[in-house]
């Protein structure tokens, strides 16, 4: 590390203590605090832009990661967001390690915390898992996806790319596609997105819906050129392919010709509008690679680079939060 | 142990069978009800009647608690019929049905009476079996009906699980009728059922546990109402718990089918919003409804519709509990819990006091034909001394039951159990 990347102490001035000990749901945000971490986020972009990009504001801490679920994309991001804050990052994969055998996640959580991570981040199947860790351990816990429940971490990274994007949130119109009742991206976006004053529309058929996710606030569609009709921005949902053969749809083809995201349907959107998917996708089952890989529309390749940067400011929000402890 | 006889005086006497709510005086001698005296005292006593002064608090028949699990055979680290009997005596629960579902299941003559010689040796509560319906409760070939009646079971049931095949669970019902023994099934369409951890709705929805919804019970229901209509049998819905399934069990009720439905005491003192952060105490099958179901599971108790009201007794060790929820186990502990549980409802002046008490005794002793549940003279004696109105806090650490899974742990609650009779043994005393 020659010089000291260009604005960093601008960032630095925007670090805040984080409230809370844990990062655990969107519901447990508010305005002032999202805004907070969205402006610090945004000047994490600009270092990660530049040559030097390690940072010393976790130096001494750990992180672990934490993944009972496979995830390559947002463990690395984790990884990557930790290591570019100077801390100490270890990867445990419990499914392909001794630890799990017959140990319940308590157990697990217990032997871990007894290394003295300062930072654990959690993906589990289950629905609650990462709150229930959160109530045994010392340290703060990450929500990185509970099951069905949330993945708060990608609702900021998105919340950042729209920012980024359209230069403002409320009053935005969003459209979130697919597979809302499997989706922890969605519950998590739907929550934040209402905080920060967007209009949220869910579009999906009837069997991909939650029931009454009419009472969440938001408008429900079962056909797409409706539902996107005039949206500034349309988040497609990933759809497990396992699903969609006669179990929660009839088939793939099927499931692309009324849901999937091509072109003609697009058209429907405001004329402005950005594609949104949170990875990994299925080309030609919910998104048609032409609108994927535009550019001028797709904000894809943006999300994965805001992810890191996302991380990072929740990172860097959380141990302010120790050295004042 | 030929026990002094014991004179309870200046009680108030709660007896269902003859609905009678009043001031009242009993005499207990060798294990009977020697003498009730409503409204008057009792007669001249003899010097060696060991007399208790209740001071005003009430006295009641031992309750009849017709859905116990415990973990004997198989489980005994989860309970044991010794340590139920202790919660039982503490909750004032005087007669325990257990449930066939242990290890091996009880699905023959043999288990039912392995069980039933256990709990004599115990000497603790009365304790009746169950035995299941259907051969390892798989629902798909029945079990020695007969042959367990004559072992002593009171009635039979697959207990949390349903039985799918239609025909097996209609010769079911007809071949228990002819042994005349009661069949109990829980009523959940087990497809929709299935992997589901909560009641489907906007709060399960929220938290993004599966669920399933409330009229899976209602559909079932529907069936097996269908069915005891056309085999003519004796049918005890094991627990109705939304308000569409009421229902559908109103209509039956009004043609006169000979049907009776149970509700739990967790169904009537928790709704679904209690789950709040993934609480796995509150994980039961079946599973926490809306505010709007349990509403009309109360009224319908309150309108003698549902005439049992069951503890649900579940226990579950930490190990099985402290899990992310939906791989929790459900069920709940209640013996301990029953009767304050039950008695919040005479607080809220909500039901009257003499029509909650027959709920958990005299409705359940006479659906099953046992010597239990009313205060007569000559009768068993079984009784309850309680304090309604002590306040309690359930501490869920101090509960004598081997599991303590309560979601009823910090609840303030009124109705203290003060002592306990079996047969005039005292099983239980503060």
């Amino acid at each position: 590390m020659s010089a000291a990347p260009t604005g960093l102490n601008e960032v630095l001035g925007r670090t805040f203590p984080f409230p809370k000990r844990h990062f655990l749901s969107v519901l447990d945000l508010n305005e002032v605090e999202v805004a907070g971490l969205l402006d610090l986020a945004d000047g994490f972009v600009s270092l990660n832009r530049q040559t030097s990009k390690k940072l010393d504001l976790l130096k001494g801490r750990t992180l672990m990661n934490l993944f009972f679920e496979n995830s390559t994309r947002t463990q690395s991001s984790f990884e990557l967001a930790g290591k570019r804050l100077g801390a100490d990052v270890v990867n445990m994969s419990p499914r392909s390690s001794s630890i799990s055998k017959g140990e319940t996640l308590i157990d697990t959580a217990v032997t871990l915390n007894a290394m003295q991570p300062d930072l654990l981040v959690v993906r589990h199947a289950s629905s609650g898992a990462a709150s229930l860790l959160s109530q045994k351990v010392t340290c703060s816990v990450i929500n990185a996806g509970d099951g069905q429940h949330e993945h708060p971490t990608q609702a900021l990274l998105d919340a950042l790319s729209m920012r980024r994007a359209f230069g403002y949130l409320a009053g935005l119109k969003v459209a979130i596609c697919g597979d809302v009742l499997h989706s922890r991206v969605a519950r998590s976006n739907v929550g934040m997105l209402q905080m920060l004053g967007a209009h949220v529309r869910l579009v999906g058929p009837p069997t991909l819906m939650p029931a009454q996710a009419d009472r969440w606030g938001v408008e429900v569609f079962h056909h797409m050129r409706e539902g996107i009709a005039g949206c500034d921005v349309v988040m497609m949902l990933r759809l497990q392919l396992e699903r969609m053969d006669g179990v929660m749809a009839p088939s793939q083809r099927e499931y692309f010709r009324y849901y999937g995201l091509d072109r003609e349907k697009l058209a429907r959107a405001a004329p402005h509008v950005r594609v949104m998917h949170p990875g990994p996708m299925n080309r030609g089952v919910e998104i048609d690679s032409d609108v994927a890989d535009d550019l001028s529309v797709s904000l894809i390749q943006d999300q994965v680079e805001m992810g890191v940067a996302a991380r990072m400011a929740v990172l860097a929000a959380l141990a302010a939060r120790l050295e004042e402890a | 142990m030929p026990a002094r006889p014991l004179a309870f005086v200046n009680t108030r006497l709660v007896d269902p069978a003859s609905g009678y709510d009043g001031p009242g005086a009993v005499l207990v001698a060798d294990g009977v009800v020697a003498e009730v005296a409503k409204g008057s005292g009792l007669g001249a006593l003899s010097p060696d009647v060991e007399v208790v002064d209740a001071a005003g608090a009430a006295l009641l028949p031992g309750l009849v608690d017709i859905r116990v699990k415990t973990g004997e055979p198989g489980a005994e680290p989860k309970e044991t019929l010794k340590s139920a009997g202790l919660a039982a005596a503490r909750g004032g629960v005087t007669s325990i049905v257990v449930q066939p579902d242990t290890h091996p299941v009880a699905d023959d003559p043999a288990v039912v009476d392995f069980i039933l010689r256990r709990a004599r040796g115990i000497q603790l509560v009365h304790v009746y079996a169950a035995g299941a319906a259907t051969k390892g409760t798989e629902g798909e070939r029945m079990a020695e009906i007969g042959l367990m009646r004559e072992a002593g079971c009171v009635y039979v049931t697959d207990a949390d699980r349903p039985i799918a095949n239609s025909k097996v669970f209609q010769r079911v019902l007809s071949y228990a009728k002819a042994f005349g023994v009661p069949v109990a099934h829980r009523p959940a369409d087990p497809w929709l059922s299935k992997g589901a951890a909560a009641t489907t709705g906007e709060f399960a929805a929220r938290l993004g546990l599966p669920g399933v919804p409330a009229i899976a019970e209602k559909i079932m229901l529907e069936r097996d109402l269908a069915l005891a209509e056309a085999t003519g049998a004796s049918l005890i819905v094991d627990q109705i718990t939304t308000a569409a399934a009421l229902e559908s069990f109103r209509r039956a009720r009004d043609k006169g089918l000979p049907v009776v439905a149970t509700t739990s005491i967790n169904h009537l003192s928790f709704n679904e919003i209690d789950i709040g952060d993934y609480r796995t105490f509150c994980k039961l099958d079946p599973p926490l409804r809306h505010e709007d179901d349990r509403q009309a599971v109360i009224e319908a108790v309150a309108a003698g519709l549902i005439p049992i009201v069951v503890s649900a007794h579940a226990p579950a060790p930490a190990e099985d509990k402290r899990l992310p929820y939906d791989e929790a186990v459900p069920g709940a502990v209640g013996l301990e819990t029953l009767l304050p549980a039950l008695l919040a409802f005479h607080h809220e002046g909500r039901i009257a006091l003499v029509d909650l008490i027959r709920a958990v005794t005299t409705a359940p002793a006479e659906l099953l034909g046992l010597p239990a549940g009313r205060i007569v003279q000559g009768g068993p004696a079984d009784l309850v001394l309680c304090d309604l109105d002590a306040p309690i806090v359930i501490d869920a650490d101090k509960l004598v039951s081997k599991s303590k899974n309560s979601p009823f742990d910090g609840r303030r609650l009124q109705g203290k159990v003060l002592r306990t009779l079996v047969e005039g043994r005292t099983v239980y005393a503060v």
